[in-house]
């Protein structure tokens, strides 16, 4: 087993999960086993080959630098659970 | 032992905005002061398929910033995710640079304290910036404004290179007049378009092992990174006395009562996961695009004020003040360009009459309403003895108001002094006719009396008599 109780927890805290006992477990077989297959990888001799640090398009267009109309700030707020004039208002962060 | 025994060392973190018009990756305006969430769109929303397109401005700006501090250009580099939970970043993560930056290894010149120093930059990578949090201090919700969230920004990592307060807050100030004089940022740190982290650590004098760092946060003016750095090398300093031992940790500047103290965070600090950007590929730097940037740079601060003191013969002092603003620097220029007096002399005009007036009407160089060549003429007509240098500033003052011209001005005040070598004369015989007593004694060998004479020809000339006309006429007529 690649990882150990203790990393599932902190990868969880790190996300916000709460996960049950029972799911520690599960999550700890389950995320070791997609390791354990992705290490298979490292058998290979990569050290020639340039890191594939994107799938898609290898070339992306630039934009000009031209302001376009944003949402009207009450179709931003459109998701908001909560709002304050035109702020998102959101449970106090700070003490 | 005290302070005195250990070394500071010191690296800075800076935060800059660059001036565009739109954020990095959206269309939304980058203007500062509107209605909250004015500026906001799916993408700087973080709303689920909304895909980030990199602004071309954006990587212009950052690549002059990376050859102005003598940066390498890399022509690959990656975005990368930085992932945290807060308020103010909608997606989740922050699109920043990581491990691939697109500049690295350069250096600024700055006045160290023994002398000039190089101060090696370790990278500049370009990142977005988060929304803002606002708490209200009675209590209730914490207000989030995402206007500012997709706001560009590159962050300038230095290395540990800084031996004081005080060569920290000069490399500040150094960088940020490069900053301003490409055009790139506006230096303000109060407004926060520059911000500034600082690690401090100290270690005993001798050593080679640097001691533990803490980064220091919200030092938002030149005067607080001192006073934060200087309490932060205080406290590691008395810690390290006492027995105890500096820990890893970030701890935020109290300016009200000029200490700091460490953000009790919740969070795992530091542990970003960062990985590449899957909705961006990699920022590739087309053929003669870095060339061309580096074509347009612009003279920087630290040569101009070479050129000032060499070419213009100008103290360090005077040249210094007149380059820490670019137009003030540009003015100074095209006044001497017609002027070509004393570089010195227009210099002291500059650093007295015009940035007091300055001050007094908080004016921008690009407001002054008179010419360069009107304040050229001004003080040629000082040179040429037309106008004495205390009335010579009431025309300044009156030309800085109004912008009119300044022979003008003087006719009208009757302040010029009289070029009439026959006027001249004639008072200088009344004043010889009206006074036989003290000529006697000037002929007698009591020379001092000179200036008594000279004083009376002033005085029957209402003041308008050209001072270097009055003497020689005096001498001539008094036979010396």
């Amino acid at each position: 087993m690649s990882l150990t109780l203790e990393e599932v927890r902190h990868v969880a805290s790190l996300a916000r999960l709460s996960l049950s006992a029972e799911e520690e477990t599960l999550m700890r077989t389950q995320l070791s086993a997609i390791l354990d297959a992705v290490a298979e990888l490292s058998q290979v001799d990569t050290s020639a080959v340039e890191p594939t640090s994107h799938a898609a398009g290898e070339v992306a267009p630039w934009r000009p630098d031209e302001v376009r109309p944003s949402f009207p700030p009450e179709k931003a707020l459109g998701n908001a659970p909560a709002e304050v004039g035109t702020s998102f208002a959101v449970p106090r962060i700070i003490e | 032992m005290s302070v005195a025994d250990f070394q500071p060392v010191i690296g800075l973190e800076v935060h800059a905005q660059l001036l565009t018009r739109s954020k990095i990756f959206c269309g939304c305006s980058t203007e500062f002061g509107a209605r909250p969430n004015a500026h906001t769109c799916a993408v700087c929303l973080g709303m689920p398929g909304a895909l980030p397109v990199l602004n071309e401005k954006v990587v212009e700006y950052a690549v002059r910033v990376g050859r102005a501090l003598e940066c390498r250009i890399n022509p690959v580099s990656i975005w990368a995710r930085k992932n945290y939970f807060y308020p103010d970043l909608p997606k989740g993560y922050q699109i920043s640079q990581y491990d691939q930056p697109l500049c690295e290894h350069g250096g600024l010149e700055i006045d160290g304290e023994d002398g000039p120093r190089r101060i090696r930059i370790l990278r500049i990578h370009l990142e977005e910036d988060a929304g803002k949090n606002v708490h209200d201090p009675g209590g209730g919700d914490s207000l989030v404004d995402l206007n500012r969230s997709g706001v560009p920004l590159v962050e300038i990592v230095s290395e540990p290179d800084l031996r004081s307060s005080s060569e920290a807050a000069e490399y500040l100030k150094a960088l940020r007049d490069v900053l301003v004089y490409l055009g790139v940022n506006d230096g303000n740190l109060e407004e926060g378009s520059f911000r500034c982290d600082a690690n401090v650590s100290v270690m005993r004098k001798g050593s080679t092992q640097y001691g533990t760092r803490v980064e220091l946060k919200n030092i938002n003016s030149f005067r607080f990174v001192q006073k934060a750095i200087d309490y932060e090398i205080g406290r590691q300093v008395e810690l390290i006395e006492s027995g105890g031992k500096v820990t890893l940790e970030t701890r935020l500047f109290d300016p009200v009562r000029g200490e700091t103290r460490s953000m009790r965070s919740k969070e795992e600090a530091h542990d970003y996961r960062y990985f590449p950007e899957p909705d961006l590929p990699p920022l590739r730097i087309p053929a003669g695009f870095v060339e061309r940037i580096e074509r347009e740079l612009p003279e920087l601060p630290r040569a101009k004020l070479h050129r000032f003191t060499a070419s213009y013969g100008l103290p360090a002092y005077d040249a210094k003040i007149l380059v820490g603003d670019r137009p003030l620097a540009d003015l100074f220029e095209q006044v001497q360009a017609v002027y070509r007096g004393p570089a010195k002399k227009l210099s002291n005009w500059f650093l007295g009459e015009l940035l007091r007036l300055m001050k007094e009407e908080v004016r921008e160089v690009g407001a002054l309403r008179f010419s360069p060549a009107q304040f050229a003429a001004l003080l040629q007509m000082v040179d040429s003895g037309e106008l004495s240098n205390n009335a010579a500033k009431d025309v300044f003052a009156e030309m800085f108001r109004t912008g009119r011209d300044p022979r003008e001005i003087a006719q009208e005040k009757g302040l010029l002094q009289t070029q009439d070598t026959g006027a001249v004369g004639a008072a200088v015989d009344a004043v010889l006719a009206a006074n036989p007593g003290e000529v006697e004694k000037y002929r007698a060998g009591k020379k001092q009396v000179f200036g008594f004479l000279v004083g009376q020809v002033m005085k029957a000339m209402k003041g308008k008599g050209n001072p270097a006309l009055v003497n020689a006429a005096l001498k001539t007529k008094l036979g010396d």
